[in-house]
């Protein structure tokens, strides 16, 4: 039954490499702690045994450095995979992502290709602090020339890694802690999926409906794509048809699904773990009201990770992340009912 | 430069307390996480990273500092906030999450700060070490004779932060000692697959400041080249590069399977413990009797069993208080 096999998403992603490594002898992985480790959250395991050290390179502790290095492999040819272990310590290394990696395409007027992939993780929710649990999705789609990715389950995961290996621009694949089905963190079964055997590229910008409904769409990516069902599943018992979207990637951006689904149940509801301000939440909302205002029945709400560092104490980061019953409120508050 | 007996009393003192803090603390986090390990559960959620075994490079540097001096820590920060005086209640707190906490719960172990005793570290490798410059250059300009310590792990000396932080330091001759404590691991990758020289303190010399190089987690070794750096530091000759080879007995973070280590690696730092080490100089040397190092530990156990029972006796913060303290 091999084309029923169900994966986690760490394992979906070490597949997705493995096949294009074993297909395109230019692609290759590196970062801290992928080789013996296998990845701190498991996206190369099993890699360094098949491909060895040459093809699956653990490197110092030296972002700027390695990731560097990946641009100037990149534009010389080969297809570099380089993870940056916590998506919190783009600090360190900002500038050979956003003033190389997504620039030299440009600065080449289009002469150069910079295929690369820069996998990174993302969100909270196990108490582990400001430092290790930020989400930081719009500050990468924010950067004109980096195209973004936060997949949901296993089936995407793989399928949007293979078409991020085989691009060639760079993209940021920034995957959820919480939704690699690791043995010592909680993570929703809902993230594990039957993942076919062959290679399958997920085209990007393209969002994926989840769940029809008639009286509200709500909008969500990564791990709030899990929260946005269950608060979907709480609202249905009430009555409430919400419409769910997956978008899958952050750039490029699925407007024209959206829009399409906001003209069908003229409300909005956009749920993010980053923060609140100045970020997906407000694209997704302006995007809607630009293309046509009066689509909306009622003010679109946004749920997101208020503007505040993530706290380490449990009640305070459980106040703070967006949840189903938050979501459920939101959508309340489009209705005209209390929440 | 040799320790006096009070000094060797008070390193054997903050290398009993860290150790016996560190013991407990790796029980305590497993509290909630049996029979299946979750690390957002238990009493101590979150990433833990000991520093058990590494306790000279604490004891043996803060031994030289004033409440006045800043030290700059890494993500395994307790041996050294311990050494530098950091208030072991409100830091056990802070731990557990608790609203007694130095920042109420919102920090956690890896960002322990407490201005009173200017101590800080980061979760975020080598982040430390521009830090320590600039306290070093508030002390020029005030006109003040304290200094800093930036300790950083042998993985962090490959990080750009700390070389732009050497040659600033050099370059202006600040009154910073910048400590690796070459546990020889960053997380599963060997210092030899990391770093192409054998001996960070060679760097030094990149900078045209002096390094040191402390073998086999001596903390008479680290004691005195410690006090040379700090006495430079203070005199305003300029910073010093020290690397103290030192042990990790714990992994990376609690949890860790630590695969990547040789099997009988950790039996065998254990077997040369520095602690033992010390106890055996202090009893031969006639600085201590055993009875005066019972004493000294006992105390100190004290101090840590009434920590962590404040620590747990403590209410957490409301979920609400989140949203403060974002600005001044």
């Amino acid at each position: 039954m091999k084309s029923n096999r169900e994966l986690t998403v760490s394992r979906a992603m070490a597949e997705a490499i493995a096949q294009e490594m074993r297909t395109d002898p230019s692609v290759f992985v590196m970062g801290e702690d992928i080789g013996t480790y296998g990845g701190i959250f498991g996206a190369t395991a099993g890699l360094l045994d098949e491909f060895g050290e040459e093809r699956v390179r653990d490197t110092p502790i030296s972002e700027t450095g390695f990731i560097g290095a990946a641009v100037g492999a990149a534009m010389a040819g080969m297809r570099p995979i380089a993870e940056l272990m916590f998506v919190d310590f783009y600090g360190v290394c900002m500038d050979s992502i956003s003033n190389l990696a997504a620039k030299n395409i440009y600065f080449s007027g289009g002469n150069c290709k910079v295929p690369m992939v820069l996998m990174t993780a993302t969100g909270g929710g196990y108490n582990d602090a400001g430092q290790h649990s930020q989400a930081l999705h719009a500050t990468f789609a924010h950067l004109p020339g980096l195209k973004v990715v936060a997949p949901s389950n296993a089936y995407d995961a793989k399928g949007l890694m293979i078409s991020a290996i085989r691009d060639d621009s760079p993209v940021i694949y920034m995957f959820h802690k919480g939704l690699q089905g690791l043995a010592w963190m909680n993570w929703p079964q809902s993230a594990a999926a039957i993942v076919p055997e062959d290679a399958y590229a997920i085209p990007f910008g393209e969002a994926k409906v989840l769940r029809e409904g008639r009286d509200v769409t709500i909008v969500a990516i990564s791990m709030m794509v899990h929260r946005a069902m269950e608060a979907a599943e709480a609202l249905a018992a009430d009555g409430i048809d919400a419409e769910v979207i997956d978008l899958r990637t952050l750039v490029p951006l699925d407007r024209k699904t959206v829009v399409e689904s906001v003209r069908k149940t003229g409300r909005l509801v956009v749920v993010d773990e980053d923060y609140s301000s100045y970020g997906l939440t407000a694209e997704v909302i302006a995007s809607v009201v630009e293309t046509d205002i009066s689509l909306l029945k009622a003010a679109p709400r946004r749920v997101a990770y208020p503007d505040i560092p993530i706290p380490y104490s449990r009640p305070m980061e459980d106040f703070a992340l967006p949840n189903a019953d938050k979501i459920g409120a939101a959508v309340r508050q489009t209705l005209g009912k209390a929440a | 430069m040799t320790p006096g007996k009070d000094q060797l009393i008070w390193m054997y003192d903050k290398m009993v307390e860290a150790r016996y803090y560190e013991d407990s603390l790796a029980a305590i986090y497993m509290e909630g996480k049996t029979p299946k390990f979750d690390i957002g559960s238990g009493p101590v959620p979150g990433e833990m990273h000991l520093a058990a075994g590494q306790e000279p490079c604490a004891a043996g540097v803060c031994v030289h500092l004033r409440a006045d001096d800043t030290v700059t820590a890494t993500h395994r920060p307790h041996h050294a906030a311990i050494a530098k005086g950091v208030d072991l209640n409100r830091m056990t707190a802070e731990i557990f999450g608790k609203k007694t906490g130095l920042a109420g719960g919102r920090g956690g172990h890896m960002h322990l700060l407490d201005p009173a005793v200017n101590f800080a570290c980061s979760g975020i490798i080598a982040q430390g070490t521009g830090p320590a410059v600039g306290a070093a250059l508030a002390a020029r300009l005030q006109g003040r004779d304290s200094v800093a310590v930036s300790y950083v792990g042998d993985g962090a000396a490959n990080q750009g932060a700390f070389h732009e932080a050497l040659n600033l330091a050099a370059l202006w001759k600040l009154g910073v000692v910048f400590v690796i404590e070459d546990n020889a691991w960053g997380i599963s990758v060997p210092k030899a697959k990391s770093t192409a020289v054998r001996d960070n303190a060679v760097r030094a010399a990149a900078y045209g400041i002096p390094g040191v190089h402390v073998a086999d987690n001596d903390t008479l070794e680290v004691f005195k080249a410690a006090g040379e750096a700090v006495a430079r530091a203070r005199r305003g000759d300029g910073p010093t590069l020290i690397e103290i080879e030192t042990y990790r007995y714990y992994g990376h973070f609690q949890g860790d399977p630590e695969l990547y280590r040789p099997a009988g690696e950790v039996a065998a730092l254990k077997a040369k413990d520095p602690i033992d080490r010390l106890t055996k100089h202090m009893l031969e040397s006639g600085a201590a009797t055993r009875a005066d190092l019972d004493a000294v530990a006992a105390k100190a156990r004290q101090r840590v069993d009434a920590a962590i029972k404040f620590a747990r006796d403590s209410d957490y913060p409301a979920p609400e208080e989140a949203l403060e303290h974002v600005f001044a």
